[in-house]
């Protein structure tokens, strides 16, 4: 495959040795961001398909069946880990569309800024009312 | 170029040998893409759900916060989801968050380095459209049972 791509060899050849072992060109991250989107959206998988069948399934029930489903131990962590990575993979899916429409730079900047705290604001009030019924 | 504030635009503005300057598109650039072929149709598709998705976690939070709250608030949030304009929302949620679910498999496939070519690729954009209506009646027709039981 790469002798059928030789500009990749020639590409390589004009970056320092640190930057090729660290996998990162001008943008500084390498593939950090592209890789946690990835294991993120994994994990999301079961964990989506776990919550909306679950809560399909308890349509129109009364606040008391749904603060105790919510509170039992199991269904409690794994809301808790539908929160946790769900803003997340949110949050990295946010700032790439920013980054991609979003002009001048700064701007883009902190919009990303703004969305994160978003993210991080209503994931705790989400997972803190998860833990609120679980306690 | 004068008029660019945008360090990310140094390589997408340029000169032809005539010395008018042409501003090239970044990816990915609606005006550019057909947006009728499988490929951009989806890809766009895949953002465009994706950010639906991250709206429609404010409806999530506030049904955590609402159970959490207590039983008039939740009382409250039933009532919204309960109404026309909430189970046409939910509905639609539901059809993004299965699409967004199943394009979301469909670039793990790619990312692991299959599905590339062409007939391929379309077939597996019509596996995402049927997949998330199938997925989309059958999450409803569980919430109908329930509701009606």
């Amino acid at each position: 495959m790469s002798d059928s791509i030789p500009s990749g060899d020639h590409q390589a050849r004009l970056r320092t040795p640190l930057g090729r072992v660290r996998g990162s060109g001008s943008s500084k991250s390498g593939t950090h961001h592209w890789w946690l989107e990835r294991i993120t959206s994994i994990a999301l998988l079961p964990l989506i398909l776990w919550f909306a069948f679950s809560v399909a399934a308890k349509a129109g029930e009364p606040w008391e069946v749904m603060a105790e489903w919510i509170g039992r131990p199991v269904n409690a962590v794994l809301l808790l880990l539908l929160i946790a990575i769900g803003f997340h993979h949110t949050y990295l899916g946010l700032q790439v569309v920013i980054e991609d429409y979003v002009r001048p730079e700064r701007r883009a900047m902190f919009a990303g800024l703004a969305i994160r705290a978003v993210c991080l604001v209503l994931g705790l009030y989400a997972a803190l009312s998860v833990v609120r019924l679980a306690v | 170029m004068a008029n660019s504030h945008d360090a990310r635009e140094a390589m997408m503005i340029g000169r032809r040998t005539d010395g008018t300057v042409v501003r090239r598109p970044l990816s990915p650039h609606l005006q550019v893409y057909d947006m009728l072929q499988m490929t951009s149709f989806t890809s766009i598709m895949h953002r465009i759900t994706g950010s639906a998705w991250s709206f429609g976690l404010l409806f999530f939070v506030w049904w955590l916060g609402a159970a959490a709250a207590g039983p008039e608030a939740y009382a409250r949030v039933q009532w919204f989801f309960g109404g026309f304009v909430g189970v046409i929302l939910l509905f639609g949620l539901t059809a993004v968050v299965w699409y967004h679910t199943l394009a979301g498999v469909r670039h793990l496939v790619w990312d692991a380095g299959y599905g590339y070519d062409i007939p391929t690729v379309y077939r597996t954009g019509w596996m995402v459209f049927i997949g998330t209506g199938v997925m989309t009646v059958l999450t409803w027709v569980v919430a109908v049972i329930a509701w009606a039981s």
